[in-house]
């Protein structure tokens, strides 16, 4: 029998049924709505973030490599002191020369100074030691004056460039470029003025002033064994991991290391950043799987409770079910029918309160959730889930009510 | 004699309750012919209610055979006899038995909602076929009600007209004046007069000599078998007193 119009009935006839029962139907389906909202916020926040950072990383071109010192894992502290393992300009200068297969590399370094200008004094201004080509690897190009050349950093000339927010802070004319700033007490030519990034891959908001000054310059306000990485530019994002080996093939011969000594350095592609951020994301899209099984097992659970409290109550009606001809496999498909009904409605809530987070998370300013939405197959899933735990907890309760006797049902107070 | 579409043959239904035996039925002999109209009577425990199941096909026999319009339906399992239910036989129970949620109509409906083989436009036939189920039953201006807007007449007239809608060989009526007053029975009884009077075989279960007087034949049970199988006047006339007498004697 149970052709299509009967599947259609039962629907319509648990809709009633829940809909005649909202209170305990919204109890009931409680741990599925909070089980499926969650997930689907969770989904949502992270295909936000996801979008977001790969977005960034691809702005940031997938040919960048950073080098950074790094002590290798499991050997004595003194074996390997700082001087030993820090990065030094020679070796930014040997990685340039040597390593064809990269279109350019510049040094960093990071410190703050007081900073002057004929109106201004500004204390803690990050300034920044480079190499022309930091205006390749990090994107960033002047929108006035002019960029970093090598004659500043060979003849490492008092020059600087500063961000648009320094301008301001430092109460500088509109066009700053001929202006002198005073930066650790000594006296530097403005001569470009470039853009601020307001958002960078690493999560920093850099809405602050920035000074840039030629590199060999940073050795006169830090120490001498001061702390510095470089970012290195591969040709094309294919040659990255190219690059990365003949990196670190150029910098431990400059270090003299044997074949079997460990790395004092670490060279990382930004392809493995994405790598990385990939599987952390995929790590927490599992943990909120996890947490979604365990509130659709505890939902489940309040919907096969509800079900066998249903089929209990409406033992008369099952035995009248019964006496007017409906078989045990039609009373069975009934009350599956009422549980995964059930569930779906309790799913649809949970989708609809999730993408509901979804949107007010996206419209939160500063969060850069602005990408939050949640994708058609995390929809599709939470149904199927919720399906699922409609047939698996709803089938215990539906095969007690197409056992039941129609006499003894027909008799049941 | 046409064949009866009822007849059962030596039939016993034992029961098991806890270490207990009870012999519900221990042996009855019955045959029904279409267009009867049947009273099953007898004091609690006569069974007369397993009776009434077993020739319900709400339950099965221990032993003994029962031919249903020629068919052996004694030996057929749940699904089987839900559908015999459903194609053969129509009840009305005492306490109505409709579903509170739904509307008279959709009540009527319910046993054509078990139907098999029937496609997309079945939902609308059936419509047609409950809205005529309840017109016959003189309900026609209540189809939209629900139980707890109909009294206990019109909650009868509902219960017969489900029935009913399936076109059943037997109506089967379980002490259908129960719950009623005097007048409705009055109303009730009528009904069935007339339903039976349309051709249809009509099978009364009652503990009331007035009820049955209604019907053309009156079989008496008690203790599990057959006391009495007279036709209404003479099953009157010899009273159920003196019955009881000439079975003790």
């Amino acid at each position: 029998m149970l052709n299509p119009l009967f599947y259609y009935e039962n629907v319509r006839l648990a809709l009633r049924q829940i809909w005649a029962n909202k209170l305990r139907s919204i109890l009931t389906a409680l741990g599925i709505i909070v089980g499926v909202a969650s997930t689907t916020a969770v989904i949502a926040a992270l295909t936000g973030l996801k979008t977001k950072v790969l977005s960034e990383f691809e702005t940031f071109g997938a040919a960048r490599l950073y080098v950074w010192p790094s002590r290798p894992d499991g050997v004595p502290k003194n074996l390997f002191p700082w001087e030993k393992i820090r990065l030094k300009s020679e070796e930014a200068i040997a990685l340039r020369d040597q390593c064809t297969s990269l279109k350019g590399l510049t040094p960093i370094s990071e410190t703050s100074l007081s900073v002057q200008s004929d109106a201004e004094q500004l204390d803690g201004v990050s300034v920044t030691g480079i190499w022309p080509a930091w205006h390749a690897t990090e994107n960033r190009q002047v929108i006035m004056g002019r960029p970093f050349s090598d004659q500043d950093i060979v003849n490492e000339r008092q020059v600087c460039l500063i961000n648009d927010l320094a301008v301001r802070d430092l109460q500088l004319p509109r066009d700053p470029v001929g202006q002198h700033l005073l930066i650790g007490g000594r006296r530097f030519l403005v001569v470009g003025v470039v853009e601020t990034i307001t958002e960078r891959m690493t999560g920093f908001n850099t809405i602050s002033a920035e000074v840039f000054i030629p590199f060999p310059l940073m050795g006169k306000f830090q120490d001498r064994d001061f702390f510095m990485r470089f970012v290195a530019l591969a040709k094309s994002p294919e040659e990255a991991q190219d690059a990365s080996a003949e990196m670190t093939r150029v910098l431990r011969k400059v270090r003299g290391l044997g074949t079997g000594d460990p790395d004092t350095f670490r060279v990382q592609a930004i392809d493995q950043f994405i790598d990385q951020f990939k599987s952390i994301a995929s790590g927490i899209t599992a943990v909120a799987g996890g947490i979604v099984g365990i509130s659709l097992l505890v939902g489940g659970i309040g919907i096969m409770n509800i079900m066998l409290v249903s089929v209990s109550e409406r033992t008369r009606e099952i035995g009248l079910r019964k006496a007017v001809g409906a078989t045990p496999s039609a009373i069975l498909l009934q009350f599956l029918l009422e549980a995964v009904t059930l569930c779906l409605v309790g799913g649809l809530v949970g989708v609809l309160i999730g993408q509901a987070f979804a949107l007010a998370v996206s419209s939160i300013p500063g969060a850069k959730m602005e990408n939050a939405s949640v994708p058609a197959w995390a929809v599709a899933l939470a149904f199927v889930f919720s399906a699922g735990v409609g047939v698996v907890f709803g089938m215990f309760p539906a095969i007690k009510a197409s056992r039941l006797d129609p006499i003894e049902a027909l008799r049941h107070e | 004699m046409a064949e009866p579409i009822i007849e059962v043959r030596g039939v016993t239904k034992v029961y098991h309750v806890g270490v207990e035996v009870i012999h519900a039925l221990r042996g009855v002999d019955l045959a029904v012919h279409a267009g009867e109209m049947v009273a099953i009577m007898g004091s609690s425990g006569s069974g007369k209610s397993t009776l009434m199941n077993t020739l319900g096909c709400l339950d099965r026999p221990t032993a003994g055979t029962y031919h249903l319009g020629g068919r052996e339906v004694s030996g057929l399992d749940a699904a089987e006899l839900s559908q015999v239910r459903n194609q053969e036989i129509g009840f009305v129970f005492q306490s109505f038995e409709l579903l509170p949620r739904l509307t008279a109509l959709e009540n009527v409906e319910l046993p054509l909602l078990y139907a098999r083989g029937k496609g997309w436009g079945w939902a609308r036939q059936r419509r047609k076929l409950a809205e005529e189920a309840l017109q016959r039953v003189g309900l026609g201006k209540r189809m939209d009600h629900r139980p707890n807007q109909l009294s206990g007449g019109q909650k009868q007239r509902v219960a017969i007209a489900r029935a009913l809608i399936a076109k059943p060989r037997i109506l089967m009526a379980d002490e259908p004046t129960g719950n009623l007053d005097t007048t409705t029975t009055e109303e009730i009884l009528a009904l069935f007069a007339q339903i039976h009077a349309q051709g249809q075989t009509v099978l009364m279960v009652t503990h009331e000599n007035d009820v049955a007087a209604h019907c053309e034949r009156v079989v008496r049970l008690r203790d599990g078998l057959v006391l009495s199988d007279l036709p209404a006047e003479q099953d009157a006339a010899v009273g159920p007193l003196a019955l009881a007498r000439r079975s003790a004697a």
